[in-house]
C-alpha cells in the first residue's frame, strides 16, 4: 500500500472512530459532510421560500397575531399586478438600473483602459478611484445629500459655475424630473470602480503576444480594440453587469438616504416600496405575493442571462 | 448534616415567605422618542429612582425611526421596553392586539382620576375605542402643532414699512392662515442683514409622518373631517369636500412660493435648522420644542415669540403628544404601574412643567398663574382646545402611509390636481377598511 495522504488519513483516524465509519459507503460519508450545509440551506433559504408562498395566498398579518389568516387564492397577486402605482415603482427600478449599468459599464471599462496603459502614479490613481465603494451607503446618502443641497450644496454650485444658472434655482433631489438622475449619479459614483476592477483584470488576462500578432499583421488600433480588447474582456464585464444588476435591484439605504423614495413617489424602488409594505403596513400576506412576484422576475432574467454569459464564455 | 439542610431549608422557605412582602427594586426600561422633553424625562425620573429604589433606564429613538422600531418591538411582543410613551396613533393597535396593560382597574385602586387630566389629552391619548372609558395610557406629554417666529424682524420699523407698502395691511401675528401665507410670501427671497431669508418652514417629509402633519394643519382649520359621522368610515364628501381641496391647494402653494429652496423633505430637524440659521421668518413645529428655542442664545429670548395654528374656516391644531403605557410584555408590570402611579401625582405634573415637559394635568394647566409662566404657554392652552388627531385606528400605520403618498405626489412632486389626490387617498383608506371588514 502507498504511503498516500488518504491512508495517512486512515492511519491518523482513533480507532474509536474508525470503528464507527467502518462499513459506511463513501457516498453516507459524502452525506454526513453535505448534510449540516444542506440542513443550513434548507432551514434558511428553502423552507422561507416556502412559507413565503404560501402566506402570499393569505390576508395574514405579521402585527396581528390574534387573527387567524385568511385564505384568498389569488387576491394578492391580483391586485399587485393591477395596481398602477406598482408598475411606477417597477419602472422607476428599470430607470435605476439600466441607467446605472451603462453608465457604470461605460466608465468603468474607460478608466480601466486608461488605468491599464500603465503610466507614472498608476497604482496611486487606482487607490483613490476605488475609495468611494469602500464607503457606507449611509455614509454616501448622507454625504451626497449634502452636495445636492441647493443653497449650500457644492453640486449646484459646479453645475452653476459651468451652466451660468443661479445655484439655488434647481433641486436635484426635490425635482420630479432630476430626482430619479440624482440617485443614478450617486450609485455610478460609488460603484463605477467595482466595475472598473473587473475590467481592469479582463484586460490584464489579454496575453500581450495577442496584440504582438496583431502588430505584425498590421492591426489598426481601433482594430485590435473591437476584436481582441473586447471580445476578451467581455465575459469580465457581463459578470460585473450580473453582480451590479442583481445589487442595484434590490438597492434600498442609499436611495431612502438621500430621497426616501420622493420626490412623491417618484424614486420609491420597489424594494423600498416592498418593505413598507412588509415593515410599515405590515401587509405580510400582500408583500408575501410582492417578494414571489420580483423573485420569479429576476430570477427568470438572471437565467437568460447567466445562459448567454456561458455562450460568451465558450466563444 | 441533617441539621444543616433543615436549617437551610428553613432560610429558604423564611426568604420565599418574606420576598413578596418587601418591595423588589426593579430596573425598568423607558421607551420614548429622542427629543427634548425626553431629557426633561430623565431629569424628573431621579425623584423616581430616589423615592421607589427602582433604576430607571431609558430607550430614547430619533423620531424619523421611532414608530418603525416601536411597532416592531411591540409586534414582536419584544421586552425592550417596560413602559412606552407611545404616539397617539398608537393606542387603537396597542389596544387591540393586546400590546398595552389596560389601566382602568389600576386607576381605580389606586384612585387615578381621569377627570384630572385635560379632556382632549384623555380622548387622545387613553381611550380606546375613542372616547370610551377604556384606558390604555395616561396623559404624559401634551403637544400639537404650533408656529414660531423672528419677532425682531417683525418688529423692525423698515420691514413693517415694507410690508405696508406692499400689502396695505399691518405686520402682525397672523390671524388666519391666508394671512400667514400672505406675510411667508413677503419674506420670501428678501434681504435681511445682507442675507437671503425666506417666508417658512413647513413639514413635507415623506418617509415617516411629516408631511401628513404638515398638511392638516391647513386641513384642519379648513374644516376637514375624516368620516361623515364618527364611526361610520363614510368618507365620501368628507375627506375630499371642496373645503379639503382648498386647504390642499393652499398647503401647496404655500410649499411653493413660501419655503427656502430644498425643504423637499423635512421634518421637525429641518424646520428648527431653517430657523435657528436664520434662513426663515416663521416655522412650524411641536409645542415641545418651544422651550428649546426660547432658550436658545442666537435666536431665543427677545427674537423669538410663538402663535397657534391659525384659524381660516375654523380654529384647527394637528394633535401631537403621547401617552405613557405599560408595556404587555414586561415582567416588570407591578414596578412600570408605579412609575405611573408616581408621575400622575400633581407635584411632580407641575415639576414636569417646569423641566420643559408639557403637562396635560388640569392641576398645572388650571393654575391662575400657567399662562403667564412661559412665552407659549397661553398658545399651547389655546391650540389644545382645538386639537384633531389622524386616525387612531390599529391600521393607522396603512393609513398614514396612503396619505403621505397621496400628499407628497401632489405638493412636492406636483403630480395630479388636489381633488384627484383626496379621491385615490379615500380609495386608499376604504381599501384598508375593507380588508379590516369594517367597510
Amino acid at each position: 500500500m502507498t504511503d498516500t495522504v488518504a491512508n495517512r488519513a486512515a492511519k491518523a483516524t482513533p480507532q474509536r472512530v474508525a470503528r464507527k465509519i467502518k462499513g459506511l459507503s463513501d457516498r453516507a460519508i459524502a452525506w454526513i459532510f453535505v448534510a449540516p450545509t444542506i440542513f443550513l440551506l434548507l432551514a434558511i433559504n428553502i423552507f422561507p421560500l416556502i412559507w413565503t408562498i404560501q402566506l402570499s395566498f393569505t390576508n395574514y398579518r405579521a402585527n396581528r397575531l390574534n387573527r387567524e389568516p385568511e385564505f384568498i387564492g389569488l387576491r394578492n397577486y391580483e391586485r399587485i399586478l393591477t395596481d398602477s402605482d406598482i408598475w411606477l415603482n417597477m419602472q422607476a427600478t428599470a430607470h435605476f438600473l439600466f441607467w446605472t449599468i451603462a453608465l457604470q459599464v461605460l466608465i468603468g471599462f474607460t478608466l480601466a483602459w486608461l488605468i491599464n496603459k500603465k503610466f507614472k502614479g498608476n497604482d496611486l490613481w487606482t487607490t483613490i478611484i476605488v475609495l468611494p465603494m469602500m464607503l457606507s451607503p449611509a455614509v454616501v446618502g448622507n454625504f451626497w445629500k449634502f452636495l445636492y443641497q441647493p443653497q449650500i450644496g457644492l453640486f449646484n454650485y459646479i453645475v452653476a459655475f459651468f451652466t451660468g444658472k443661479d445655484p439655488s434655482s434647481f433641486e436635484m433631489l426635490g425635482s420630479v424630473q432630476l430626482a430619479p438622475w440624482s440617485i443614478v449619479i450617486v450609485d455610478t459614483w460609488m460603484w463605477t470602480p467595482f466595475v472598473m476592477l473587473i475590467c481592469l483584470a479582463g484586460l490584464r488576462s489579454i496575453p500581450d503576444y495577442i496584440y504582438e500578432a496583431a502588430e505584425v499583421d498590421r492591426a489598426s488600433k481601433l482594430r485590435q480594440f473591437f476584436t481582441i480588447t473586447i471580445p476578451m474582456v467581455l465575459p469580465f464585464l457581463m459578470l460585473a453587469v450580473l453582480f451590479r444588476g442583481i445589487e442595484n435591484f434590490k438597492m434600498f439605504d442609499l436611495v431612502v438616504q438621500l430621497t426616501g423614495g420622493g420626490p412623491g413617489s417618484t424614486t420609491e424602488l420597489t424594494s423600498i416600496n416592498l418593505k413598507r409594505e412588509a415593515f410599515e403596513k405590515w401587509r405580510t400576506g400582500y408583500a408575501s405575493a410582492y417578494a414571489i412576484i420580483l423573485f420569479v422576475t429576476v430570477f427568470g432574467l438572471a437565467s437568460i442571462y447567466v445562459k448567454a454569459l456561458n455562450k460568451v464564455k465558450e466563444r | 448534616m441533617k441539621k444543616m439542610t433543615s436549617a437551610a431549608l428553613g432560610a429558604a422557605l423564611m426568604t420565599s415567605v418574606s420576598v413578596p412582602t418587601m418591595a423588589m427594586a426593579d430596573d425598568l426600561t423607558l421607551c420614548w422618542a429622542a427629543w427634548d422633553p425626553a431629557n426633561a424625562l430623565v431629569e424628573l425620573s431621579k425623584e423616581f429612582e430616589a423615592q421607589s429604589g427602582h433604576t430607571m433606564n431609558f430607550e430614547f429613538i430619533p423620531w424619523p425611526n421611532f414608530a418603525d422600531r416601536m411597532l416592531n418591538e411591540l409586534n414582536s411582543g419584544g421586552k425592550l421596553c417596560d413602559l412606552l410613551i407611545g404616539d397617539s396613533q398608537w393606542i387603537g393597535g396597542g389596544a387591540e392586539n393586546g400590546h398595552y396593560v389596560k389601566l382602568n382597574d389600576f386607576f381605580d385602586a389606586e384612585g387615578i382620576s381621569m377627570d384630572d387630566f385635560a379632556p382632549a389629552t384623555v380622548y387622545a391619548y387613553s381611550t380606546w375605542p375613542k372616547g370610551t372609558p377604556n384606558y390604555y395610557a395616561l396623559p404624559a406629554m401634551g403637544d400639537a402643532n404650533g408656529w414660531f417666529y423672528r419677532a425682531d424682524w417683525f418688529a423692525d420699523a423698515d420691514i413693517q414699512a415694507a410690508y405696508k407698502e406692499a400689502t396695505g395691511e399691518d405686520l402682525r401675528e397672523p390671524q388666519s392662515q391666508r394671512e400667514m401665507l400672505q406675510i411667508a410670501q413677503f419674506f420670501q427671497g428678501r434681504e435681511i442683514d445682507g442675507k437671503t431669508v425666506y417666508g417658512a418652514s413647513i413639514f413635507t417629509e415623506r418617509g415617516s409622518e411629516g408631511i401628513t402633519m404638515g398638511v392638516t394643519s391647513a386641513l384642519y382649520p379648513w374644516g376637514f373631517k375624516y368620516e361623515n359621522t364618527p364611526g361610520s368610515y363614510d368618507m365620501e364628501g368628507a375627506v375630499n369636500s371642496a373645503e379639503a381641496v382648498e386647504a390642499l391647494e393652499f398647503y401647496k402653494e404655500f410649499y411653493e412660493t413660501a419655503t427656502p429652496p430644498g425643504y423637499t423633505n423635512s421634518y421637525m430637524g429641518e424646520s428648527l435648522d431653517a430657523f435657528k440659521s436664520g434662513q426663515v421668518a416663521m416655522a412650524m413645529n411641536w409645542f415641545a420644542f418651544f422651550p428649546g428655542l426660547y432658550a436658545d442664545p442666537d435666536t431665543g429670548g427677545d427674537k423669538i415669540d410663538f402663535f397657534v395654528n391659525p384659524p381660516q374656516n375654523q380654529a384647527g391644531s394637528t394633535l401631537g403628544g403621547q401617552g405613557i403605557s405599560v408595556v404587555a410584555y414586561s415582567d416588570k408590570q407591578d414596578a412600570a404601574l408605579e412609575y405611573i402611579k408616581w408621575f400622575a401625582n400633581p407635584e411632580v405634573q407641575a415639576k414636569w412643567w417646569e423641566l420643559g415637559g408639557y403637562s396635560a394635568h388640569n392641576a398645572v394647566l388650571n393654575d391662575p398663574g400657567f399662562k403667564d409662566s412661559a412665552p407659549f404657554a397661553g398658545d399651547f392652552l389655546e391650540a389644545m382646545n382645538d386639537v384633531q388627531d389622524f386616525w387612531q385606528e390599529p391600521t393607522y400605520a396603512e393609513l398614514l402611509l396612503a396619505m403621505q403618498k397621496r400628499i407628497h405626489d401632489y405638493v412636492v412632486a406636483d403630480q395630479g390636481t388636489a381633488q384627484e389626490a383626496l379621491d385615490k387617498l379615500i380609495e386608499d383608506w376604504t381599501e384598508v377598511f375593507e380588508d379590516e371588514g369594517k367597510l
